[in-house]
Order: C-alpha cells, then structure tokens, then sequence
C-alpha cells in the first residue's frame, strides 16, 4: 500500500508539469499582444509597454514560463490586472462558496444515487429497469444551465419558495447557507446523479450474477442483505472512479451554476476575469482547478485501493 | 445495429432533425430572417407554433435554422476528436516507447475538467465558430485516446496480430488493416458521446456569452438571448433547450445502443444461464 | 430423506426454451453419497442447482415436478421458509472456488454470515465455530487465517473454506456441484479425501456432480447418469461400472483410461455433440451418436426400465440383445487394430 501510494505520488509529477504548460500556454496562444488586449483599444503606447513589463511579456518565452512555474511553487500566482491584488488570495476568497455548492451537491448526488441504484437492481426483473436507464439518458441530455433556468422559472418564480440569487456563508447561519445554496446544488448534482446512479446499477448487475452472490444466497441470506452486502460492495469498488469524474463535472458545472445564481464562487470569479480579460486570474483559477482535480483523482484511487483488498495487499 | 427498435427511433429523431435544418428555406413558412417589432415576444399560437422572440421573429424557424450551426459543430468536433483521438490512440497503444510521451500529456489534458479546458482555449482564442471546434476539440480527444489506446492494448496480444508481426507485415498495415478494425466499435460509441458531449458544451459556452458571437443563431445563443426574458416570455427560453434535449438524448440513446449491440455479453444478457453454460465449455476445453 | 419425482426445469432462452431436466426422479438416503454424472450441458448442474433453487428466475422455470426434502416439497415452500432450508439443512459447495467467495469480505466475515444467518450465536462463540470449522476442513494456522481475504488462499484452501462455509450449520444434504473440477489433479485428490472424512464425522448425505467417472468410483454409494436432460441409467456404483447397461454409459466409460486394459487398446471419444434441447430429436435423444443403434431407437423414446438390485437402464435393447452388440463392435475393433 504505501509503495502503491508512493508510486501514485510520483506520478503526479508529469501530470501538473503538463498541466502547468497548458495553462501558460493559453494565455500566450492568445492572437495579438495580450497587454494591448487588456487595455483595450484606445490605449497608449506607454502603457502598454509598462504592462508588457509588469507581466514579463518582453522577456522571451522559456524565461517567463520557468519564471511563472517558480513564481507558482512558492505560492505566488501573479498579480490581478483588474484589482492589483494578489491572484493567490483572491482566489482563498472566492474558495468558500464553490466549496460549499460542491459539498452539498456530493452529498446529495450519492444521497440520490445510492439507493436508487440499489432499488433498481432488487427490482431488476420489472418494468422499473428500462424507465431508469430512460432517466438517467435524459439526465446526462439536458443543459445544465438550461435545466437552472426552468428550476429557477419553478421554484423562484412561479412558486417562490427558494432563493434564486446570493450567497450566506455558514458563519452567518448554517440553516440560511443550506437554503441559499439547495436549488443551485440541486442542479448541479441532477446530471451526476443520473451517470452515478447508473454505473452503480451496472456494477451491481454484472455482481448479482457473480458466483459469490449465488454462494451467499446457497448459505440462505435474505436477498437484502446479499445485495446491500455482497453485490452492493463489490460494485462501490468500480463506483468510487465515478467520483473522480463526478467532481470534474462539478467544477465544471459551477461555473455555469454560479454566474447564474450569483454565488461569488471560483466559477463565478473564472467567468468575470474572462470578461474583463484579467489573464493572471484566470491562469491562476484554471491551474488552481486542475490541482484540485489532479488530488482528487489521487484520492480517490487510494480510496480504491483500501476498498479493494486485492489491491491493499498487493 | 438497428434491431433495437430503440436505436431506429434515435437514429429516425436525428435523421428528421438534419434533413429538417438542411431543407428549412424550402418548407419554412415564415423565415426566422424576417423581424416584425409589432409581434415581438408573442406567445405560441397556430401562427408561430413556438412563439416569437424579442425581434418579433419566429422561435419555430429559428430554432430549426439554429441546428445547423449547432449540429455541425457537433459534426465537427466528434470526426476531428475521433481522428486525432484514434491515431495517437493507436500509436501510444502500439509503439511502447511514444506511449509514455503521448500519455503523460493526455492525462495532463484529462486534469482539466473539459467544459474547463474549452473555456479557458475560447477565452484566449476569442469566440467564433472555428475557435469553438478548436476548444471543444481539444477538450473531447483526449478521451477518445485513452479508450482507443486501452483497446488496442487488449487486442495487441490477440495471435494473429501477433503472427502478423513475427511475418514481418508492416506496422501501417497491421495498425490499420489487423488493429483499427477490432477497435472500431468502441471508437464509434465514443464518437458519438463526443458528439452529443460538444452540442451541450457548445451550448453552455455560447450561453455563457463566450462562444459563438450572438448574431449566428445556434441554440446556445437563442438561450442566451432568451434569458432576460424568461419571466415574461418563457417559450423563448423553452424551445430550444427542448431542442437540444431532444437531439442530444436521441445520441446519447444511439451511443447507449451501439454499445449494447456492439458488447457480446451484453447481447445475450437474457440468455445469461447459457453464458454460464458457454464458459463452463471453455473450461473443459 | 430427499425424493425428487418427476423433476421439470425450463430455461426461457432467447432461442427458445430450454428443456435443461426433463423429468427428473430419483432419490438420496440419510448418509449416502450419490454421484450424478454426465457430460457437459446434460443438465447436472442445473438439476443440481434447481434442489435450492439457486437457478437464476429468469431464465428458470419449474413447470412440474416435486422436490420432497423431510416431508416438505420445496418447489411449494416461500421464499422464507427456503431461506431457512438453504445452508442450514441442505448446503452447497461450487465449481470454482476462485470465485465463490467475495473477494471484498474476510474469510471470517463469510464463514460466521453462514454461521450467524441461522443459529442466533454471539460474534465470538460464532468465531469459535469458524475456528472449529476451518481446523475440520485442514486449514493451517486457522485463527490467523480468519483474518485474510480470499485472494490470499490457493484454489485447494478456497475449496476448502467453502466446505467449511457449507457445514457451518451441519447440513443434513450437502451438495456438490464439480467440486473438483477446477483444482490441479493433487489437490483434487486431497478435497476428496476430504469430503469421505467429512462425511465420516457429520454422516452428512453427499449428492456429487461430476463429469470425472473417477470421482465417482472413489466416492459414491450409487450412480444416477444424466443425459440431455434425464437419467438414462441409475444404480450402485459396482452396478454401473461393471455391469453397464446402457450405450451412453458404456462409452463414457470407454473414454477414460484404465489400469487393466489392453495397452494397445486406443480410448474411444464419443462421436458427435449433445442434442439441442430446444428441439431435441425424435426416439431416444442418445441414437445420433449411439453405436448400438437400431431403427427402431429412431421411434421410441426409452424409460427406465428395472435390471434388478435397483439398477435401472434407459435402453429398448434387452440384456442378451445389448452383450451382442457389444461384442460385434468390440470384434470390429479389434479386426481395424489387427488390419
């Protein structure tokens, strides 16, 4: 186990230099002088040199990236063009409320998804089996933002009984975060629900007619049991990967959720800095992203290989 | 492949909808290009089926003039990720030595969450049709490489590949003539995922107002135009999600089919004690 | 103890239905072991399978038949009733011991769930029987090995814990479907042994299913040989070894090798494939590959008729008319040989 975590670990490393590469390289595959872009069209010559300045651009290319990646080691992703703040602590203030929206929509995702797919595979012989696959099709084929609009349209416009807009902290009150954050989070699981749900129906099909859920059934445990024990947990194994892509999908999906309900989250802060071309911001948001992704899917494989005996023991 | 009546019916929804948007100035009754400032925002009624929107035009023939854009993005996006995705697959999958280079940079790719990707390469590229399909490009592939290249991996050992390798057949013909082939359904499934995966993706980012300049009708602009007018005119914002929904469920359905049609296990999911009885064989064998 | 009359089991198939046992009667004695052989896709294992009622529904019917296990015919019982049956009085043990166990849980978690689902146990008592149990099947070091998982046994001691898992609850029945089957030919030796030195100490009744003749010789009390679907001869091991009646069973036994047979003598596999039990052939289903064949086996479809000291045979020919035939075929043999 701690050679396979070691091994996981070293890996990284290719994976966040080319993720560092592809982030630097977006803002200089930009077409034209990005400081020029910045400032927009009627600016002066001299402030667009000092700007090239500020950001390194004279320099040539190598130079700025090993100046940035160095810069980005010790914590230090530039300065914001918009606000002349650091990018680093911007980003710790907006870090709350995406958080926040992506907890509650995990939680909710495997709240749903779980027992759905458990209910599905004991009545897997019924009419219930097709109409799920139906639903969870339907789930991965509707906009998320457009699925925002209509739940907004429902329930903050024609029965107003949620928050459409705004964002509470938790200090202010964890009862008034929840219910600020439930409809966006709520949108924001919908899809993921419907694709976790149905490879956890898939896993726990192709176990239920493994020979050790025959064993256990020919030991005479009820049919619950055997499926919440033995082909419940031999599925989860499988089903923990999903996590990892169910997270993508999250922060992806926030930024799109954000903008529309005004959580001044990452998401929402990646979308404004785009407006308001803010490069520094928005490489530091987008690497910042990819880190978190980067250990998520870390996590989840050692998760994996703790569920997984086979593995553990290896 | 169409004997799932289910997959006729996506494959029949996607075949209307093209021919539809390709024929749409012979049969369209009122061009979306006409503005009426007298009609605007008017609800739906047997003159304009969907309504009209804030220029008094007609959200029926816009949204089916909309597809084409729409659809060749998608088009556009899954054949250019599917080319891409299938010959660094293929390499990675059969040259050892490109394969840690090819997969290093593609697990890189894949740290981004893809919607991600796309934004930050449209942001930067500036939004128009040609950047849209680069970014979704770009975001989508590398999938398709890593699925290709895993298949590929499977079938590398298979022993005619093998004898072929050992009669000194060339590598080009036995990538393209013994492996491509035995890979190919996994290809066709992901193709057409990738497909429905950029239509959303367009979508969200046109919405977002950072993709396809508002002018172009796609049906990611339509709703991002609409939005403003959701509380007064909520068929505008309706229709063409409808639209997107329907098309990309119709592939996501076909993708779904293909998969089962193409899974030899899965096909026989009903006759599953005959599985059992076909490895049980094997085992005596 | 266990009488099965008339068994009938139908696998709804997309290419039809199935007819995998056709009619099934026989019948197993407290403490005896009885051997049920036949080739592959003779419906053993689903007849086997079909006493707990582990075949997956759907595909599975049960259109006719009884099962009377104890005065009680399991084909009426709920669901309930045969969850207290199933690894309590009547226990099972698998084919492939690799993948019989779950592969997720502790060896000590499977074997006390066999335990604890039937007898109200606290945890450690149960775990003193799992102990007990894995030191009667030959586990070494059992108390260290409660703790492992199933990946860190050999197929022969996976056997072994699932032999332990199917007495945990001192089974008056115990089946086995091919126990031996997927193990190498030494371990398949010492589970044997095994199951003779089990069956000493509980006087457990073992129906064994097998398509290795020599396990049955080394094990069973009796025979029943299975046939598309049927049981074309029946009787005490000696019986059917030595005093075949049956051209099926005379050419399974021909295709094994002996210690006393004739060096020169070649083993002789047994034309052509099992019939499809979709649409299985007119008359007997065995005369397409019988040797003995004659018109009228092409008509009439045979019963079990009673050759005394209960062995019963499923073959229109006679006594005397089946020796001749058998010595015609055995003379053209020969004659090929010489030539």
């Amino acid at each position: 186990m701690l050679q396979y975590t070691i091994r996981r670990l070293l890996s990284l490393i290719p994976v966040m230099l080319i993720v560092s590469i592809i982030v630097f390289l977006i803002v200089h595959l930009t077409p034209g002088n990005p400081a020029y872009l910045i400032l927009g069209e009627d600016s002066s010559q001299e402030s667009i040199e000092q700007l090239e300045v500020q950001l390194g651009l004279d320099k040539p290319m190598v130079v700025q990236f090993f100046s940035w990646i160095g810069n980005v080691l010790t914590g230090d992703l530039g300065q914001s063009v918009y606000s002349s703040e650091p990018v680093t602590q911007i980003i710790i203030d907006h870090l709350g409320p995406t958080f926040s929206l992506m907890v509650i929509s995990l939680v909710l995702t495997l709240l749903v998804a779980i027992p759905t797919a458990i209910f599905v595979v004991w009545k897997r012989n019924t009419a219930l089996d097709p109409i799920f696959i139906s639903i969870s099709l339907l789930g991965v084929s509707i906009p998320e933002f457009w699925f925002a609009m209509l739940m907004v349209l429902c329930f903050g416009v024609a029965i107003p009984i949620f928050p459409v807009a705004g964002y509470i902290p938790v200090a202010e009150g964890a009862i008034n975060w929840f219910y600020h954050l439930f409809l966006p989070a709520f949108v924001l699981a919908a899809v993921e629900i419907g694709l976790v749900a149905r490879m956890l129906r898939d896993g726990m099909l192709e176990s239920v007619n493994q020979d050790y859920t025959r064993t256990a059934k020919a030991k005479g445990v009820k049919e619950s049991i055997v499926l919440m024990k033995h082909v419940f947990f031999n599925a989860l194994i499988p089903t923990t990967t999903v996590i990892g892509t169910t997270i993508a999908g999250l922060l992806g999906g926030t930024v799109i959720i954000e903008t529309m309900f005004t959580i001044p989250g990452i998401g929402q802060l990646l979308i404004d800095s785009i407006y308001r071309r803010d490069y520094p911001v928005i490489q530091g948001v987008i690497l910042f992203i990819a880190a978190i992704y980067v250990l998520v899917n870390l996590l989840v494989d050692l998760l994996y290989a703790v569920l997984d005996p086979r593995i553990r023991y290896d | 492949m169409f004997k799932n009546k289910r997959n006729l019916l996506a494959a029949g929804v996607l075949l209307l909808i093209i021919v539809a948007t390709i024929t749409a100035s012979l049969w369209l009754k009122f061009p979306p290009t006409h503005i009426d400032p007298e009609a605007r925002l008017l609800s739906p009624s047997g003159k304009n089926w969907f309504g009209t929107d804030h220029f008094g035009r007609d959200i029926f023939g816009l949204t089916i003039v909309a597809a084409r854009v729409t659809l060749f993005v998608g088009v556009v996006v899954a054949l250019l990720s599917t080319v891409l995705g299938t010959i660094t697959g293929l390499i990675a999958g059969y040259y050892k030595k490109a394969e840690f280079i090819i997969m290093r940079i593609i697990d890189g790719m894949l740290a981004f969450p893809a919607l991600l990707l796309a934004l930050a390469l449209v942001a930067a590229l500036g939004g128009n049709v040609t950047n849209i399909i680069i970014a979704l490009t770009f975001a989508f592939w590398p999938v398709m490489t890593r699925i290709v290249r895993s298949a590929v991996l499977q079938v590398n050992n298979i022993q005619y590949i093998e004898a072929a390798k050992t009669t000194g057949t060339g590598d080009l013909v036995i990538l393209f003539r013994y492996i491509l082939p035995n890979v190919l359904s996994p290809i066709i499934v992901q193709g057409t995922f990738i497909f429905a995966k950029a239509i959303l993706a367009e979508a969200a980012l046109s919405f977002l107002g950072v993709g396809i300049d508002p002018s172009t009708p796609t049906w990611g602009t339509m709703l991002q135009e609409s939005q403003v007018y959701i509380t007064i005119a909520p068929w505008f914002s309706i229709f063409p999600g409808v639209a997107i929904v329907i098309t990309v469920l119709a592939l996501n359905m076909l993708g779904d089919g293909l998969r089962d049609a193409f899974d030899p296990h899965k096909k026989n999911q009903k006759k599953s004690t005959k599985k059992l009885f076909r490895n049980r064989k094997q085992k005596y064998a | 103890m266990l009488e099965v009359k008339n068994l009938k089991v139908h696998l709804d198939t997309a290419s039809g239905i199935v007819k995998a046992v056709d009619g099934v009667s026989f019948h197993v004695k407290a403490g005896e072991t009885v051997g049920i052989v036949g080739e592959s896709g003779s419906g053993k294992s689903v007849l086997a399978h079909s006493l707990m009622q582990l075949n997956p529904v759907p595909p599975a019917t049960y259109p006719q038949g009884e099962i009377i296990f104890e005065n009680r015919n399991l084909l009426d019982l709920k669901e309930k009733e045969l969850r207290k049956i199933r690894g309590n009085e009547i226990a099972m043990i698998f084919q492939d011991p690799m993948s019989s166990l779950n592969p997720v849980f502790k060896i000590g978690n499977q074997l006390m769930e066999a335990i604890r689902t039937h007898q109200s146990m606290s945890r450690q008592n149960a775990e003193e029987k799992a102990l007990e149990l894995l030191k009667d099947v030959g586990i070494p070091d059992p108390k260290s090995r409660l703790n492992d998982y199933p990946h860190q046994f050999s197929g022969g001691m996976r056997q072994r814990v699932l032999i332990a898992i199917a007495l945990a609850c001192q089974p008056k029945l115990l089946i086995a479907d091919e126990p031996t089957t997927a193990l190498d030919v030494t371990i398949q030796a010492q589970i044997l042994e095994l199951m003779k030195d089990i069956q000493k100490k509980y006087g457990t009744a073992i129906i064994i299913i097998t398509h290795d003749l020599g396990v049955v010789a080394q094990l069973a009390d009796r025979v029943l040989v299975m046939y598309s679907g049927r049981i074309v001869e029946e009787g005490i091991t000696g019986d059917i070894f030595y005093h075949t009646s049956m051209p099926y069973t005379w050419s399974l036994l021909r295709s094994l090798p002996r210690l006393d047979s004739d060096i020169h003598q070649r083993l002789k596999s047994i034309q052509g494939q099992p019939p499809n039990l979709v649409d299985p052939p007119k008359g007997c289903n065995f005369s397409p590959r019988c040797p003995f064949v004659t018109e009228q086996c092409l008509e009439v479809d045979p019963s079990l008729v009673d050759r005394g000291n209960g062995h019963r045979a499923a073959c229109i020919l006679s006594e005397s008319e089946y020796e001749e035939r058998k010595h015609e075929i055995q003379d053209i043999e020969r004659e090929g040989v010489e030539q």
